[in-house]
């Protein structure tokens, strides 16, 4: 569904993401983790359209989307989230979610009943007459979900919807999200939180110093020397074998 | 639902009132000071489309205005063409220079600050061409021969003008209301809010920005035709003129940014406070200072305007309803 071909993006002389190539297929929850710093938000910005990349191309559905404006990949079927919540600060969470409605029909009881519907699978149909700016965190993050989800899209890009929620909060977006998988729609992910990648993801991709140096299921990726010298530091991978050895 | 239906009820009443007002105000002069009103407020609107619902704030809305009353007092003093139709000239060439603006600025990411001294540059600009080629009567300005007549948009009575106005101000209210309403108002609003996120959720921001700004030219274009008709003199300082820009955000400020009414509400006060303090205070200036000082009360104790007083109070007795 989504392929990724040797794209590249520096700012400058930083080379922030470096020749990477990746897919994901339809129907999967494929998550890219990687340390702070790695390009993740990045590469994702670039895959949504926000930055044009130096080089490399970005294909949804056999079709490059490579050098698109955001709203029209939106149009196509992909839609992001952003890592740092973007509400709508002064309208309320059920006028947030029609904005996204609104990319399918300029009706507006049709937007307002698909946004309620798309706020009953997200958890949020008491907050739907709260205003953005009034809402936790937690329920932020819901929402920046739920505006994503209202555009009907089959490939949804989640820039860590996770992080700042509490355990009880993380295990039922992880619900959510895999709700979300089963009504269709193809999810990729980046996440800090191991526990929800572990648990949600079909494949996972590792980015480091903006190269990928490592993909495969996660609980592979979990034990790959060259992922966790680049979370822990050079020489880590080893004393951590000779540890388990002694 | 009760609120709403006494909303309603109370808009039926007052432009029950504005179409009668006629009949019970014999004083030419209060007759002029509404028709005024209606027009700043009109031109609030205007301006309340791009920088009230869009956010994208401009200092320079009178360049449709001036291009409006150029563009019909042109083809009428040259061709001969009647307002009635010059009025739909002047909108048309309002919104292309809307389009010609609004394209140039916001396709190059031009937002805030830098995007309101855009406007404000370009108003400039046309100022002072508008003073130097011939075909606008240059510095001298335009003459425009007295006679009245419905074609020429003229009125021999201040009562003929008071139901232009009106039928401007009712016009604006209408697409405001629309606004309201619609997909592309809620996307204006959305881009007010948070333009990448409005952008990453399938609104294509910088053709929605610009339909607003053609819609606000093409009400500054037929205002500047209104003023042409009604005063029957325009010349680059009144045409182009920095305080109707002001003035048409100001009023649009006071009364509430983003809202149907906050115009109107802004200009009726704001124009009584002015003719208040003009008719109690006799020493020159003063009143002017009393003006600004009831002006800087307003925006600092009302952030989002009359409106949002209104919208507070009612607030808080549904919260003591509940």
């Amino acid at each position: 569904m989504l392929e990724v071909k040797s794209l590249t993006k520096r700012f400058g002389g930083l080379i922030a993401v470096s020749e990477v190539d990746l897919d994901v297929a339809k129907g999967e929850i494929v998550s890219l983790i990687g340390p702070n710093g790695a390009g993740k938000t990045t590469l994702f910005a670039i895959i949504a359209g926000f930055l044009k990349p130096n080089e490399g191309e970005v294909i949804l559905n056999n079709t490059s989307i490579t050098n698109l404006k955001p709203h029209k990949i939106c149009k196509q079927g992909m839609v992001r989230t952003f890592q740092i919540t973007q509400p709508f600060a002064t309208l309320n969470t059920l006028e947030n979610i029609m904005i996204g409605a609104y990319a399918n029909t300029s009706n507006k009881s049709l937007a307002k009943s698909n946004a309620e519907r798309v706020a009953e699978i997200v958890g949020m149909t008491s907050l739907l007459y709260q205003t953005a700016d009034g809402l936790t965190v937690a329920a932020r993050k819901r929402l920046e979900l739920a505006r994503a989800l209202a555009t009907d899209p089959q490939l949804l890009l989640l820039d860590e919807v996770m992080a700042g929620l509490n355990p009880t909060e993380i295990d039922e977006i992880v619900d959510v999200i895999k709700g979300i998988r089963d009504t269709g729609v193809t999810i990729f992910l980046i996440e800090h939180v191991m526990k929800a990648v572990v648990n949600l993801s079909d494949r996972t991709y590792v980015l480091n110093d903006g190269k990928l140096i490592a993909h495969g299921t996660p609980n592979s990726i979990a034990s790959d020397p060259a992922v966790i010298e680049a979370y822990l530091g050079h020489g880590a991978a080893e004393t951590m074998a000779r540890g388990h050895k002694t | 639902m009760k609120l709403r239906l006494q909303i309603s009820f109370l808009i039926a009443l007052s432009l029950l009132a504005a179409l009668l007002a006629p009949f019970g105000i014999s004083s030419k002069f209060q007759l002029d000071v509404l028709t005024l009103i209606f027009f700043t407020a009109y031109l609030g609107q205007s301006w309340n489309i791009l920088g009230g619902y869009a956010g994208q704030f401009s200092f320079g809305g009178v360049m449709f205005f001036g291009t409006g009353a150029y563009t019909s007092s042109i083809l009428l003093n040259t061709f001969g063409l009647p307002p009635i139709f010059g009025i739909f000239a002047a909108i048309f060439m309002g919104a292309l220079l809307g389009l010609l603006v609004g394209y140039l600025s916001f396709r190059s990411g031009l937002r805030g600050s830098y995007f309101a001294l855009i406007t404000l540059a370009f108003a400039e600009l046309l100022r002072v061409l508008a003073n130097s080629v011939e075909f606008t009567g240059g510095g001298v300005g335009l003459f425009l021969t007295y006679a009245p007549g419905f074609y020429n948009l003229q009125f021999n009575s201040p009562t003929g003008f008071y139901y232009f106005s009106l039928i401007l101000l009712v016009i604006s209210l209408v697409i405001a209301m629309w606004l309201e309403r619609s997909r592309f108002g809620a996307q204006l609003v959305a881009i007010r809010e948070n333009e990448d996120a409005a952008e990453a959720l399938g609104v294509d921001t910088l053709k929605c920005k610009i339909y607003a700004i053609m819609i606000m030219g093409g009400m500054g274009g037929a205002a500047g035709t209104f003023y042409a008709q009604k005063y029957l003199y325009i010349d680059p300082p009144i045409s182009y003129s920095i305080a109707l820009s002001v003035e048409m955000l100001l009023v649009t400020i006071v009364g509430g940014m983003g809202t149907v009414f906050g115009p109107l509400i802004g200009s009726f006060v704001l124009h009584a406070v002015n003719e208040i303090a003009r008719h109690f205070i006799s020493t020159p200036g003063l009143s002017l200072i009393v003006y600004g000082f009831i002006l800087i009360v307003i925006i600092s104790y009302l952030p989002n305007g009359l409106v949002g007083l209104f919208r507070k109070t009612r607030k808080s007795t549904e919260d003591k309803d509940a």
